[in-house]
Formats: C-alpha cells, structure tokens, sequence
C-alpha cells in the first residue's frame, strides 16, 4: 500500500518507527509508572483493526515501581507467544479518566501478509466492502506459522 | 531510516544531584568531588547520627559507599566498574535493629546510586509460598516484580525451606528467588533477616543462596549504655524527655531488664517507654484542675519508671545471683 510503505502493523504508537529496543521499551515503562500508569501485556493473533480487545497476558501491574518488573512480564510472554502480536497498555487510573492512556505493539510475527479489502455486492448493485486478514483463512493457534 | 535521540545507548543513566551538571558528574577526579555530587556524605552522617551501636553494619556500609565512590572515578576515568553483589543476610536477636537497617539500606544504596528507585519490600514465608501446586511462582514472581528497582526484605528466611513437610512449596520459591538473584543483580538487591544459628542451618541446606550473599552482617546486642542512648533518642522523637533522677532509674530498669527472659533489644525499650508514658499519662490524669504546661506533659518523671514490675522481679531474682 502507499501508505504503509513496509506493509506492517500500524496499531498502536510508534507503529511507523523500526521496532523499539528493549532499552526503549524500558524508558516507555518508566515513562508510563512516572505518571502512575499501570501497564498490562496483551497479545493476539487476530489483528484486525475492529478487535479492540486482545487476550490478556495476567492482571495489568499496579503498584509496581520499575520497569525491570514488567520486562519481566513481557519477556514471559514472547517466550510463550513468539509469532504473536504482543502489546504493552497503560492504563491510567485517575478519577474521571480510567482509560488506556498508551499502547504500542512490541512482537510482531516474522511474516506479515496483511490484509485484502472484500467487497460484497448487496441489493441493486450496492457494495459493501470492509477487510480481512490473509492469515483470518487459518484456525486460530495456526495463524503465522513460519 | 528514523533516528531516535537517545536509542542505542545505556537504559539509565547515573542518577545526578540536584545542581551539578551531567558535566561536572563526569570530570570528578577525587574522592570529594564525587561525596559531594553524589551526597553519599550526608547519607554516611544521618546513619551515624541516627543508629547507634551497629559498628559491623556502619563498617560494612562505609566499604560499600567507598567502592561506590572509586567506582565513580574509575568510570570517569574509562576503566570497567562492574556493579559488584549487593545481596545481604542479616544474623542476630530481635529488636536489634535488622528491619530499620534494610529500610536505610534501600535508601542509602539508592543515593549512592547502585539501586534504581530505592523502595523496601518487606515479605516474610506467607507472602512468598503458596497453599497448593502451581501457587508458588506467580505468588513469588509478583513480589520480585513489585520489589524489582529496590530492595526485598525477607523476614525469618529459615521458614522457607521446611524439609520436614514433603508438601511444602518453599523449595520451589527458594529457586525462583535463587534464579532471580543471579540474572537480575543489577535490579534487585535481597536481603534476608533471621537469628543466626538457624540462618547458618539454611544456608547449610541452601549452598546456592550462601554462594549468592555477599555480605554477610551480625548485628549484637546493645549494650546498656547504648540501649540508653536510644531510650534517649526515641523520647526526642516523641517531644518527651527524662525528669531529673529519671534516666538514673531508667539505667537501673535495664540493668534489672536485661536479665530477665524473653528481652528483646530496642524493642523491649520502646515497650518500656509506652508503658512509662501510660504511667505518666495516669498520674497527670489524676488532678483534672491542675493546668499542665508543656514541661508537664513531656517530662517522664522518676515515680512512672519506678513503678515497673520489673524492679521487683530483680529484686526477687538477686538473692539467687
């Protein structure tokens, strides 16, 4: 496409950057526990862009004060999903807020195919269109495999 | 294709203090320069000020904050610092100062710069071990998670392993913990508490955990002057003092005290001191139309001491002396 040049992902914050570094996914922790942020790991392998909500990877971390404590989640999960998508969510607490204030995709599959616009053709030559993920043909458990 | 200021290099950088310069931090050549850059001075002072007794622990803490200093110097300098076993055990009776010790801990090696946040985690057996199969990792992962920038503090570590109970799980939270203080040396700083002879069974049983301890500290008793000096200490803080004649009973207290059982240190002169403060608070109680002036309120007198039983339990025993 055009407008995704390198045809990845573009969920979330940094998507058009190259993969942040662990290092940098550290100062984005630090960055989120500052403001009191609690970070939460999720991961899927259905990632159209209606799927609001992934599968959780345990209870979003309150209460924690470093980000050596969530790398420690988020490398339990690449460990368990390798060719998932994982993402890291913050979510702020605040009265009146209670919302997820930052969310970024830190593991990507290795092969990205993306997606394929439908179309569906309705009464009187009317067209609908919407779009499916090439990997949405496969069970779920079997998508990106290498 | 995109360049991000500031990737590539170290996660943290040195912690700095308030008013010097990442500059200045990186040109100090003597050990004042980096005292003052980096406050451990003023850290060292409080301690001294603050605990008394301890010579083991005050020496142990001073070679810490020295290699923290000429570490500073060699890095200024180019050559390798590499941050050096920070684990602890701490061995000796209680009320003897172990829990407010890690508390300094954390925030000494915190402004010396070797830990990142500077936060106490205290947990004992409960908190670590699980009641059945497959609650004792996330149990124990979410204490490290919570501790990680700071320091654990595990109390009565000895009630982790209990060989006699083949349904026991503190083996397994021994070998998260073991795993945990190898791999993540530089975020996380453990420090066990215990008397010292079953410590010394523990770590009989447990060769990996004495491998991985560095520094091993006993704290002794107080003398009974330095158990004075604390009394004197915790009535400051409290906006009390002694009356006149009142720390001469108090000494005579601790000379009965100490030979009685079950006598616990600092803890036990802090129970003495409430229990005087009762007495004093009964004996103003006692004239509602007296007006009490400030002096009134805070000066434990003779007679609240005195009238202790512990006096004639000391009485009771010295003919057997």
């Amino acid at each position: 496409m055009m407008t995704n040049p390198t045809g990845r992902l573009t969920q979330g914050q940094f998507s058009f950057l190259p993969d942040l570094t662990d290092a940098e996914i550290a100062l984005q922790i630090e960055y989120g526990l500052k403001q009191e942020y609690a970070w939460a790991v999720e991961y899927t392998d259905d990632p159209h862009p209606r799927n609001t909500y992934w599968e959780m990877f345990g209870m979003p971390m309150f209460d924690l004060n470093d980000a050596a404590g969530v790398m420690l989640e988020l490398k339990s999960c690449r460990d368990t999903f390798p060719q998932h998508y994982i993402r890291m969510l913050a979510f702020d607490s605040t009265r009146g807020v209670e919302t997820i204030a930052m969310s970024f995709i830190v593991n990507r599959p290795a092969v990205e195919p993306g997606f394929s616009l439908v179309r569906q053709e309705t009464n009187g030559r009317t067209i609908r269109y919407t779009i499916r993920g090439h990997e949405a043909d496969r069970a779920e458990g079997e998508r990106y495999r290498k | 294709m995109y360049n991000i200021p500031g990737s590539g290099s170290s996660p943290q950088p040195a912690p700095v203090a308030e008013g010097a310069s990442v500059e200045a931090v990186r040109k100090a050549r003597t050990v004042a320069e980096v005292m003052v850059q980096s406050q451990a001075g003023d850290v060292l002072d409080e301690l001294d000020r603050e605990l008394v007794g301890l010579a083991p622990v005050k020496a142990r803490i001073r070679d810490i904050a020295a290699l923290l200093v000429i570490d500073r110097l060699r890095m200024n300098q180019g050559l390798q610092a590499q941050t050096p076993s920070l684990h602890m055990s701490f061995t000796g009776n209680p009320g003897t100062g172990k829990t407010t010790v890690a508390l300094r801990m954390a925030q000494i090696l915190h402004r010396l710069g070797y830990i990142r946040k500077g936060h106490l985690v205290a947990v004992t057996r409960d908190d670590l071990v699980g009641q059945y199969v497959g609650h004792t990792a996330p149990k124990t992962r979410e204490v490290l998670k919570k501790a990680m920038g700071g320091v654990l503090f595990i109390d009565e570590a000895y009630y982790l392993y209990r060989p006699d109970n083949e349904r026991d799980y503190g083996q397994e939270a021994i070998e998260i913990l073991l795993q945990v203080m190898e791999n993540n040396r530089d975020d996380l700083v453990v420090i066990l508490a215990g008397y010292g002879d079953r410590m010394e069974t523990f770590f009989q049983s447990n060769p990996g955990m004495r491998s991985r301890i560095a520094h091993h500290l006993e704290f002794p008793d107080f003398t009974e002057g330095e158990l004075l000096r604390i009394a004197g200490m915790m009535l400051e803080q409290q906006n009390y003092r002694f009356g006149p004649g009142a720390r001469e009973v108090f000494q005579e207290y601790l000379a009965h005290r100490v030979r009685q059982p079950q006598f616990a240190n600092a803890r036990s002169v802090r129970n003495a001191l409430d229990r005087a403060r009762l007495r004093q608070a009964s004996r103003l109680f006692a004239n509602p139309d007296q007006e009490l002036t400030v002096d009134d309120l805070s000066t434990i007198e003779s007679p609240d001491i005195r009238a202790s039983r512990v006096f004639e339990l000391g009485a009771a025993a010295a003919p057997k002396n």
